[in-house]
C-alpha cells in the first residue's frame, strides 16, 4: 500500500477509533454498565460519574505512561546492564557510568553542554528582551516582530544548512560566498576562516543557530509581560524623573521577572536536549560535541546501548531540578 | 505608551536604525539561502548571494576561434579570422572593457584595435565580433586568448527546483522525501489533538480523586527529555511487530506530543465561563455532550495553537524520524534527513542544497505566517516545553 494511501487510511481509523472509543465507552457506562433507571438510579448515576473521568483519561494516560514514563524506568535500567550477545542483560552496577566518565569525549561533551546552558539562554533572552522592548513602540514594529519571530518555523536543519552558508570559507583568492568571511575580510582579516574547525570557538557558532531560533520565542513572550506592566508604575517613575534606563531596569524588569524565569528555563530545556544542530553541522568534531549527540553516537553507532543510556540519564538529571520547579509551580497555583 | 513617546527626533532614529539592524541580522542568513536557490552553482561560487540582486562586473575569458580551421588567407602571407566571441556563449551583459593579457585585463575599449606585435592585430566591437589579423605563424596554433570586461544584469534561474522536485534522474532529489514528510506530519498532527482534548475536559472540569497529581504529573513529564524514549520504545516497537515505520513514528509522536497538548488545552478550557458548563448540565447534557457540542467549538484556539504546534515539530524533527522510521533501505526518508544527507555528499553544491532546504522550509513558514496569531496565543498559554 502507498504510504500516503496508508497515512489517510490511519487518519481515518485513528480518528474513528478515539471517536468511536469516547462515544461507545460512555453508551456502555451510562446504558449498560450503570443504566439510569430502575431501582439503583442514584447509586447507578454516581458510579458512572466515578468513572467517566478514568474512561476520557485512559487513551492520553495510556500514551503518556508507554511513550514518557516507562522510559525513564527502563533507561535507567539499561544504564544499569550491559548487553549481551542473543539479547540478554547482564547487571553491571554502576561500570556504564565509570566507563563515560574515563572518556574523553564525554567530559568535552559535558563541557559544551554547560557552555551552551549558560549562553543560549541568556543570549536569546537578552536579545528577545531588546526586541521586545525595542519594537514596542514602533510604527512597523509588528513587521520587525514576525521577522525575528520567523526562524521559530524554520527546522534545526534547514538552520544548520542556512548557517553553514553564512560561514562557508573559499579559497583566499576567489570571491567568498559566505557573508561572515565576506565581513571579516572586509573588516581586515588576514585570511578566510573554516569558523566551524576554530576548536572551541566554534561552539559559539553553533549556539548561534540556536539563539538565532530561540530569540523570536523570547520575544513574544516578554513583549507580552512589558505589554501587561500596569501604566501607572511607569508613570509615577517618569514623573519621579527617571530616565529610560532607569524605568526599564528598575520598574519594568522587577515586575516582569517570573516571566523572565520561565522564558530562561524553557530555553534551558530546549538547549539541553540539542541535538540536530551539532549533528547536522559538526557531528561532533573539532571538539564540538554535545551529550545528544554522544548519546546518539552510543546509542546507534556504537551499538552501545549500557553507556547510552547512562548518557541518557545524565541529561535526565540535568533536567530534574526544572521539572520539580514546574511541578511545584504547578501545584502551588492550583491551591 | 512612555517615556520614550514623544521624544527627540535622534532617539525615534536611534530606535529605528537599531531595530532594522536587529531585524536585518536576522532575515539575512535565511534571505541568502533563499536568494541562492534561484541562482546557477556557478554563479553561486562567483560572487557572494549579497551582490546577485545588482548587476555583476565579471571578467571573462573568452578563445577567438581555433585558427588553424577558420583562417582566411587575404594577402601574401596575410591571414585574417574573424568571429564573433559571444559566439556559443551564455552572455547577456554589456561589454565595458576588454584586454588580451590577464596582466593588462581591461586595457582596451570596445571598437579599439590591440597590437600584439610585429603586425599582428586584434580587433574587438561591442558585439563581440572581432578581426584578429596577422602572418602564417602568428594565426596559428591556439587562439587568441581575450579577457572581456563586462557587465552581467542580475539573473535567476527556477532550474534548481526543476531539478531537486521533479527531475526523475534525480535519485537525491526532494520529492519523494516531501510525500514523506506529508505522511509523517498528518496523523501525527490529528491523533494527538483528539485524545489530548478528552483528557484535558476531564484534567479541567471533571471532579475525581487523584485529578491535581495527574495534572503535576503532566507538568512533569512536559520536560522529560524525548532522549530517554529512544532505545526502550525502540525495543518494544520491534517487541510487538510494529518495527521502523510509520506506524511506529505516529505512536511516537502522538505520545511526545501528548503533555503538550494536555496543558495547553487544560489551561484553556478551564478558563471556560462555568456558567455555559453548570447550565448544561442543570438542562440535563451528560458530559459526553458538553464536550462534543460546547467545548470543543469554544476551544477552537487553543486546538489550533497545539495543532501548529505539533505540525512545525513534527516536520521539523529528525530525530524520532531517524530512529522510528527510517529503516536501511531509505524508501522512507524524509525531508531533514535526505538534506544531512546532502549536506555530507554535496557539501559543495549549495544551489542543489540551498533549494533542498528552502523546499523543507517553505511549508512551515507558510503555515506560520498564515497563522501567526494562534501560535503567539499558544505560546503564552503554556510557555513550557
Amino acid at each position: 500500500m502507498h504510504p500516503a494511501l496508508q497515512g489517510i487510511v490511519t487518519i481515518v481509523i485513528g480518528v474513528g477509533g478515539c471517536v468511536g472509543y469516547f462515544y461507545f465507552a460512555n453508551l456502555l457506562l451510562d446504558k449498560v454498565l450503570f443504566p439510569a433507571r430502575g431501582p439503583n438510579i442514584g447509586r447507578n448515576i454516581n458510579r458512572a460519574n466515578m468513572i467517566r473521568p478514568w474512561v476520557f483519561l485512559f487513551p492520553a494516560m495510556f500514551a503518556l505512561g508507554l511513550y514518557l514514563a516507562y522510559p525513564v524506568i527502563e533507561t535507567m535500567r539499561l544504564s544499569l546492564t550491559e548487553r549481551l550477545p542473543g539479547g540478554e542483560y547482564r547487571f553491571v552496577g554502576f561500570e556504564n557510568y565509570t566507563f563515560m566518565f574515563g572518556e574523553a569525549k564525554f567530559w568535552e561533551a559535558m563541557r559544551n553542554n554547560l557552555l551552551w546552558l549558560i549562553v543560549v539562554p541568556a543570549a536569546s533572552t537578552g536579545f528577545g528582551l531588546l526586541a521586545a522592548q525595542l519594537t514596542d513602540r514602533l510604527r512597523w514594529g509588528n513587521v520587525a516582530k514576525s521577522i525575528i519571530f520567523m526562524p521559530m518555523a524554520i527546522s534545526l536543519v534547514g538552520a544548520a544548512v542556512i548557517f553553514k552558508l553564512v560561514y562557508e570559507a573559499r579559497p583566499e583568492d576567489v570571491a567568498q560566498i559566505g557573508i561572515l568571511n565576506h565581513l571579516y575580510l572586509l573588516f581586515g582579516g588576514s585570511e578566510p576562516q573554516q569558523w566551524l574547525q576554530v576548536p572551541f570557538w566554534n561552539n559559539f557558532f553553533l549556539m548561534a543557530v540556536l539563539v538565532w531560533i530561540q530569540t523570536g520565542f523570547a520575544m513574544v513572550i516578554l513583549s507580552a509581560a512589558l505589554r501587561g506592566i500596569p501604566e501607572e508604575t511607569v508613570e509615577a517613575a517618569i514623573v519621579d524623573g527617571a530616565n529610560p534606563f532607569q524605568i526599564f531596569f528598575k520598574i519594568k524588569i522587577p515586575q516582569i521577572m517570573t516571566t523572565i524565569v520561565v522564558v530562561w528555563t524553557t530555553i534551558t530545556i530546549a538547549t539541553l536536549k540539542v541535538f540536530d544542530i551539532v549533528f547536522a553541522m559538526t557531528n561532533g568534531q573539532w571538539e564540538t560535541q554535545v551529550l545528544a549527540n554522544y548519546m546518539y553516537d552510543k546509542l546507534f553507532r556504537a551499538n552501545d546501548w549500557g553507556v547510552g543510556s547512562a548518557s541518557a540519564m545524565i541529561i535526565m538529571l540535568m533536567v530534574t531540578p526544572i521539572l520539580i520547579w514546574n511541578v511545584y509551580n504547578a501545584r502551588k497555583e492550583m491551591r | 505608551m512612555d517615556s520614550m513617546a514623544g521624544s527627540k527626533p535622534a532617539v525615534v532614529w536611534a530606535l529605528n536604525l537599531s531595530v532594522l539592524a536587529l531585524v536585518l541580522l536576522w532575515i539575512f542568513p535565511t534571505l541568502g539561502l533563499f536568494v541562492s536557490s534561484f541562482r546557477t552553482g556557478d554563479q553561486i561560487t562567483a560572487s557572494g548571494w549579497w551582490s546577485a540582486m545588482f548587476p555583476a562586473e565579471q571578467t571573462l575569458q573568452i578563445r577567438a576561434a581555433d585558427p588553424d580551421d577558420n583562417r582566411v588567407e587575404v594577402g601574401d602571407d596575410l591571414y585574417v579570422v574573424e568571429g564573433n566571441l559571444f559566439e556559443g556563449q551564455d552572455f547577456t551583459g554589456e561589454m565595458n572593457a576588454w584586454g588580451t593579457s590577464s596582466r593588462a585585463l581591461g586595457a582596451f575599449q570596445p571598437g579599439d584595435t590591440a597590437d600584439l606585435g610585429d603586425g599582428e592585430t586584434f580587433t574587438l566591437e561591442a558585439d563581440g565580433a572581432y578581426v584578429w589579423q596577422g602572418n602564417g605563424d602568428q594565426i596559428s596554433g591556439r587562439a587568441q586568448r581575450v579577457f572581456v570586461d563586462a557587465t552581467t544584469p542580475p539573473e535567476f534561474t527556477l532550474e534548481n527546483y526543476n531539478f531537486v522536485l521533479f527531475d526523475e534522474d534525480n535519485s537525491e532529489g526532494m520529492a519523494r522525501a516531501f510525500l514523506n514528510t506529508l505522511t509523517v506530519v498528518i496523523p501525527a498532527t490529528i491523533i494527538p489533538i483528539l485524545v489530548a482534548a478528552f483528557a484535558a475536559y476531564a484534567l479541567a472540569w471533571m471532579d475525581f480523586p487523584g485529578r491535581a497529581l495527574l495534572i503535576a504529573a503532566v507538568v512533569g513529564l512536559l520536560v522529560v527529555p524525548l532522549q530517554l524514549a529512544l532505545i526502550p520504545l525502540l525495543t518494544l516497537h520491534n517487541a510487538i511487530g510494529i518495527g521502523k515505520g510509520y506506524l511506529g513514528v505516529w505512536l511516537a509522536h502522538t505520545g511526545f506530543g501528548m503533555p503538550l497538548a494536555i496543558y495547553l488545552l487544560r489551561n484553556y478550557m478551564v478558563g471556560l465561563p462555568r456558567d455555559i458548563i453548570e447550565n448544561a448540565k442543570v438542562d440535563g447534557a451528560t458530559d459526553f455532550q458538553i464536550f462534543v457540542k460546547i467545548i470543543l467549538p469554544l476551544s477552537f484556539p487553543a486546538l489550533a495553537s497545539f495543532a501548529i504546534f505539533q505540525f512545525l515539530w513534527t516536520w521539523n524533527d529528525l530525530l524520532v524520524a531517524l530512529v522510528f522510521l527510517i529503516d536501511a533501505t531509505g524508501e522512507t526518508t524524509v525531508m531533514t534527513r535526505q538534506i544531512v544527507e546532502l549536506l555530507g555528499t554535496r557539501g559543495g553544491d549549495w544551489e542543489i542544497l540551498a533549494t533542498s532546504a528552502f523546499v523543507s522550509i517553505a511549508v512551515p513558514l507558510a503555515v506560520f505566517f498564515a497563522m501567526q496569531k494562534y501560535l503567539v496565543r499558544g505560546l503564552l498559554a503554556g510557555s513550557v516545553k
